[in-house]
């Protein structure tokens, strides 16, 4: 038995397990990372204090703020009562435990799921939890890692470890090569449309294939962030040289003896040949186009080509009574292509697509062009090492002419915690990952897209892929001699 | 947390598919630092429509819900089973749950049974029957009845035990502590520490 072959998933489950479940119990896994912020947290310390128990390991701990921190006047309190009572229960408990804490003003601050990777401490074969669904982003890496509730937080802090029972594993293989235009947002939403919302459930979801090899670490987080979304527990992708290259160098990546005895282990957790998965998703990378959501959860996309779907062509019930419900809180019509319909605000965040290279491809775009009227756009970095780097490269002032506001860094229009809301009704192009109901606000209109695609949309103020633009030019002259006909 | 047995208290149909957390509990309700006082915030999006369920008189009270596939998807916020919790409920049966939702309901005390399409839709008619019944939640023998129906459901071995028992995670974990000081002793030295920090 012990040299059957062993997937990723399972060999950094193996190198965890601090106690095996007996009789369906289930197995306590070692963490070496959590990642901590204000909204899940303060329930978690209460729980120690009233049990009268400490953090046990507050140097495997690390805190920031992002969910409700404020995306401008930063030097400002911040006006909501509950959003700076929620922030400064965090700095009271990061004191009073002795956790790590990244405030705001501090260049560390930021989207955790940022911050994590950025800082060198998110590396391949550990275990990370954050008290936030989107913890799996850094699966991109090649470790195990998953959002937990809040009394798992607290289970974490005192114990630094997780009662959990295996998972099964699931292999997304995404073979060929993405169309110019295409990117890992197309992919995952691509994916998430194919196995569905709950397509992924019980699963520790493997990203393999040639596709996925050659994307970049960024974009590797960008899929594996969105891996929650079909309902999975995690997603990983298998560390190779792009992952050590991204890593090396960082404040907290290994150094010396110690980074070549990682590497050395690093490189036996790719899934063993001969590995089962018990479940085998393909996607063909090369048939790929840039992808939209028409609906209000995230499997419900199309190809941007295509039209808002018939809930009439659906077959099962319940999936097609969703679709009615969607289109009608979405307001749209079936049939309706998907490229004309027309947005109201543009963001660009989120852990989903935050990162500098996020930024650059979407700066690339909108490089000396003019936004279209009336359509506003947001630009929310990661972090604030984030934005400190665009501004370097000077990609805040190409958003700045374009005429789109740059803030500084948070979750911000992701969900609405701050006051970066949509109004009611109102429909955004959103790098984001959750088009649910009200997520951007109430009675909010969400359709999740690309950067490329994002920018594309700002500048033709209707859905758009960088490929219409070719012809941006062409049309407005043929659209002036047809109103000169008239 | 109270050992949980047989239980019976009233049975609301929730005639919709894919509840996500979101609308368990919208994002801002979040802010609160407490660990109760959520019932105000349950549905809090649906609940300003006078036809919502919560809103009809007979089942005010609810204390056992019936839901249609994929409950609790989206964000893994506890306080969606907090807010459950807080309003009164005691049990949540769907035929697909969430596995994080799952989770955290079984940390709180809150029965989230596993049952078919065919019995949600027998429980469903069978509660519109008689709106404001009371259904007996029986999680020794895993069923629920309402009046002549009896349906199955499933919850898994380990949270069943912990539920029956009123145990809380903490302790059960910490009566392991000397595997956990062992496997520290031999946790490699590249792997990741927050402490001192690095890159500030
Ligand atoms: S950016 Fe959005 S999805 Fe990501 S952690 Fe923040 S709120 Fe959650």
């Amino acid at each position: 038995m012990t040299n059957k072959p062993l997937t990723l998933a399972e060999k950094v489950w193996n190198d965890h397990l601090v106690a095996k479940g007996q009789d369906g119990s289930p197995d306590l896994l070692y963490i070496d990372l959590h990642l901590v912020h204000e909204v899940t947290s303060p329930q978690a310390f209460d729980g120690l204090r009233l049990a009268g128990r400490p953090v046990r390991r507050p140097d495997l701990t690390i805190a920031t703020e992002d969910h409700n921190t404020p995306t401008w006047d930063i030097d400002k309190p911040i006006a909501d009562p509950t959003s700076r009572t929620q922030i400064q229960t965090l700095r009271n408990n990061a004191a009073e435990f002795g956790v790590r804490i990244h405030s705001l003003g501090d260049v560390n601050q930021g989207i955790v799921h940022v911050v994590g990777p950025q800082l060198g401490l998110t590396m391949p074969g550990i275990t990370v939890v954050c008290g936030d669904s989107h913890t799996s982003t850094h699966g991109a890496f090649g470790a195990l890692a998953m959002g937990i509730g809040t009394s798992e937080v607290e289970h974490v802090l005192a114990t630094q470890t997780l009662p959990l029972k295996p998972f099964k594993t699931m292999a997304i293989n995404v073979d060929g090569t993405l169309r110019p235009g295409v990117t890992a947002k197309d992919v995952i939403l691509a994916v998430i449309a194919k196995i569905g919302t709950g397509g992924g459930q019980g699963y520790v979801l493997e990203y393999r294939g040639s596709a996925i090899r050659a994307l970049s670490m960024e974009a590797r987080m960008t899929i594996c962030n969105m891996s929650i979304e079909a309902g999975a527990r995690a997603g990983m992708v298998a560390p190779d040289q792009i992952t050590y290259d991204y890593l090396e160098g960082r404040p907290h990546a290994p150094e010396g003896a110690d980074w070549d005895a990682a590497v050395a282990y690093w490189n036996t957790l790719p899934t063993d040949d001969g590995a089962k998965f018990d479940e085998e998703v393909f996607i063909d990378a090369n048939t790929l186009d840039p992808f939209v959501t028409w609906g209000t959860n995230p499997g419900q996309g199309v190809s941007l080509l295509d039209n808002v779907p018939n809930p009439a062509d659906i077959a099962d019930p319940n999936e097609r009574a969703a679709a009615e419900r969607a289109l009608e809180y979405m307001d749209l019509t079936a049939g309706t292509p998907m490229k004309a319909i027309r947005i109201d605000t543009v963001f660009l965040g989120s852990c989903t697509n935050s990162r500098i290279e996020d930024l650059r491809a979407a700066a690339s775009i909108i490089k000396g062009k003019t936004k279209a009227e009336g359509v506003r756009m947001l630009v929310v970095p990661g972090s604030a090492k984030v934005r400190l780097e665009a501004e370097a490269e000077g990609l805040d002032k190409v958003f700045k002419d374009f005429g789109a506001e740059w803030r500084f860094a948070g979750c911000s229009m992701c969900l609405g915690m701050n006051p970066d809301q949509l109004a009611p009704g109102e429909r955004a192009a959103s790098t984001s990952n959750r088009n649910f109901e009200g997520r951007q606000g109430k009675g909010a209109r969400t359709h999740l897209v690309s950067p490329l695609v994002a920018a594309a949309t700002a500048i033709r103020g209707t859905l758009s892929s960088p490929s219409d633009l070719a012809n941006l030019a062409d049309q407005t002259d043929a659209a002036s001699s047809t109103a000169g006909v008239n | 947390m109270e050992k949980f047995e047989v239980f019976s208290g009233v049975a609301v149909p929730l005639r919709r598919s894919n509840v996500d957390t979101d609308q368990i509990i919208p994002a801002v309700y979040l802010k609160r630092i407490t660990k109760t006082g959520f019932e105000d915030a349950l549905f809090a999006a649906w609940r300003g429509d006078a036809d919502f369920i919560l809103n009809q008189q007979a089942y005010a009270g609810g204390q056992v819900l019936v839901a249609g596939p994929d409950f609790g998807t989206g964000s893994s916020r506890e306080h969606a089973v907090w807010a459950l919790r807080d309003y009164g409920f005691k049990a949540v049966f769907s035929s697909k749950f969430a596995d994080i939702f799952r989770g955290n309901a079984g940390k709180q005390g809150l029965v989230a049974g596993v049952i078919t399409d065919e019995d949600t839709e027998k429980l469903w008619a069978a509660i519109e029957a008689n709106p404001g019944s009371e259904i007996e939640v029986n999680l020794v023998d895993r069923t629920a009845s309402i009046g002549d129906l009896t349906v199955s459901f499933e919850i898994d071995d380990y949270t069943r035990w912990r539920l029956l028992e009123g145990l809380d995670d903490i302790g059960l974990t910490l009566r392991d502590e000397q595997a956990i000081v062992d496997f520290e002793a031999k946790r490699e030295s590249w792997r990741p520490k927050t402490l001192p920090a690095k890159g500030v």
